[in-house]
């Protein structure tokens, strides 16, 4: 393979490790605070490349305003999952709660393909992002330069609200001591409804960049896409933030790499990712950055 | 300041506290002591609202607060260093103590009352940055302490401050609360320790299974025949 081509794989690797990223960050917040493995989480990805569909074809909203709306609608939605599917079993046993994650995840999809037919649609993609820049033989489209440059942008934000803010530091304490939270006055159902809202924000972020790279919406568009972040944020050491960042580039670059290497294997691109995340636990159980907890009595 | 009326508290079908009543005066310092499972935490526990009582009331500063929620009563001056120290081990201690003042919107207050706790803890200065959850025993239990501080409190519930500590460590807790409560802090503390706690103490209440057994002036008690028997191994 030429340097040229390499070059190329190399940019949609990045590319689509920074959507995984994007999306590994919600699972890994939420299970970070609540032991909870959101699997409603891709869906709540897919509604946000529906809402921008909506958005522009039919209230004929200008691109940027589509985006911003579906962010927030997207925020709002992960709220309401929270609220409604795993609130009312706080204090029920973890299995009940991860059945209702699951049965919110069948929810959305259905409802979605009865509302808004099963049929692809196509996501509306601005002239801007039509560019290609072709450098020597290679050609990248301008997506590919943007998607690392916003997911970059996104996490610094992310990283600054937990490590800095108040906010921040409540969401810390909450994952490590519900009780010992509620005692400094901390509302911990508030704190719990901003770890949805954030994470929920960050997926519709990688909804929209998912659309200018693979237009073709359908309701069940986040269940691929969806395991594969869950599986980033297992590989990077779930509850750890950077830990789900560098799971999503690492099962990103290599599924595009797997392919350009050995393009025979194409049709196992998916099952690449299963047996990257068997590997990777046999080795490290805890993931990559996850540490190994040991709990002190 | 305080006071819990004939209060009962069941965990599920047991019950738990069988119709207790204290007082506490602004400004002393008043000790519940008794043997494990005695139902100590749990009082503690009805005050802050993180166990509902099934009947009785309580109220502080004249205000009925049997049901009102946590956050309230933190912002009220009521404030609980739990069993067991429960600091948030994966923040700094000085994240640990911004937390202890979440409630609090005075910022530049918060930061002078940080510096003062350092102050009185210069062990926690010299740990800053450092993990709460990297830090000894004691070291915890001062950061515990420090971090209920921060919030103003005017109640200060202590459960069991003693608990797993060496001894010297334990004569420098109780140093520390007899200073807080020089500063005009109220205290409320639970000890399994009897004679520390009742040394210090202006007030006690002895409880056994779920019920207040005996109480009395701190000196009067210490030299309870009872008590001496029971808890100082006398």
């Amino acid at each position: 393979m030429s340097y040229e081509i390499f070059l190329q794989h190399l940019s949609n690797g990045i590319a689509l490790g920074s959507l995984y990223a994007l999306i590994a960050i919600g699972y890994t917040m939420v299970y970070g605070i609540l032991r909870l493995i959101n699997f409603a989480h891709g869906d709540i990805f897919m509604i946000a490349t529906y809402v921008m569909f909506y958005g522009v074809t039919m209230f004929f909203m200008p691109w940027g305003v589509a985006v911003v709306v579906a962010i927030l609608l997207t925020g709002a939605l992960g709220i309401l999952v929270e609220r409604l599917a795993y609130r009312p079993l706080r204090n029920s046993p973890r299995i009940s709660v991860m059945i209702s994650a699951i049965g919110a995840s069948y929810l959305i999809e259905n409802l979605s393909i009865v509302i808004f037919g099963g049929r692809p649609k196509a996501f509306p993609i601005p002239e801007f992002f039509n560019h290609v820049s072709h450098i020597g033989s290679i050609s990248i489209p301008r997506a590919n330069f943007f998607i690392p440059v916003i997911t970059v942008v996104a996490l610094i934000v992310l990283l600054y609200i937990v490590n800095k803010t108040k906010t921040g530091m409540a969401m810390r304490a909450v994952s490590k001591d519900y009780e010992a939270a509620r005692l400094m006055g901390i509302n911990v159902d508030n704190i719990i409804s901003i770890t949805f809202g954030m994470g929920s924000m960050l997926a519709a972020v990688g909804g929209v960049m998912w659309g200018i790279k693979y237009p073709n919406l359908i309701p069940l568009l986040g269940l691929m896409p969806g395991l594969k972040a869950f599986i980033a944020a297992v590989i990077g050491g779930i509850g750890n933030i950077k830990g789900a960042v560098l799971g999503g580039f690492l099962l990103g670059m290599s599924e595009i790499m797997i392919i350009a290497f050995l393009p025979s294997l194409t049709g196992y691109r998916d099952a690449f990712a299963f047996i990257l995340l068997i590997a990777i636990l046999l080795f490290k159980p805890d993931g990559l950055l996850g540490k190994n907890v040991t709990e002190k009595v | 300041m305080i006071k819990l009326n004939d209060i009962h508290v069941y965990y599920g079908g047991i019950h738990a506290i069988k119709g207790i009543s204290i007082e506490v005066e602004k400004g002393s310092v008043v000790s519940l002591i008794g043997a494990n499972g005695a139902g100590k935490s749990t009082t503690l526990r009805a005050i802050m609202s993180l166990e509902k009582p099934k009947e009785g009331s309580i109220t502080y500063k004249d205000k009925d607060i049997t049901y009102e929620k946590t956050r309230e009563l933190v912002k009220n001056g009521l404030v609980l260093v739990p069993e067991g120290r429960h600091v948030f081990t994966n923040l700094t201690v000085e994240e640990n103590l911004i937390l202890g003042a979440y409630l609090r919107k005075d910022n530049d207050k918060v930061k002078e009352d940080i510096k003062w706790v350092y102050e009185l803890f210069p062990r926690l200065l010299e740990r800053k940055e450092q993990l709460a959850g990297t830090m000894s025993g004691g070291e915890q239990q001062m950061l515990a302490v420090a971090r209920a501080l921060m919030s103003k409190p005017e109640l200060l519930l202590m459960d069991e401050p003693s608990l797993g500590l060496a001894p010297l460590i334990v004569k420098d807790i109780f140093e520390i609360i007899k200073k807080i409560n020089s500063l005009g802090v109220t205290i409320l503390l639970i000890e399994q320790n009897a004679k520390v706690a009742l040394e210090i103490s202006d007030y006690a209440y002895v409880m056994e299974t779920g019920k207040i057994v005996l109480e009395g002036k701190g000196k009067e008690l210490l030299n309870d025949e009872n008590v001496k028997k029971a808890y100082l191994g006398a």
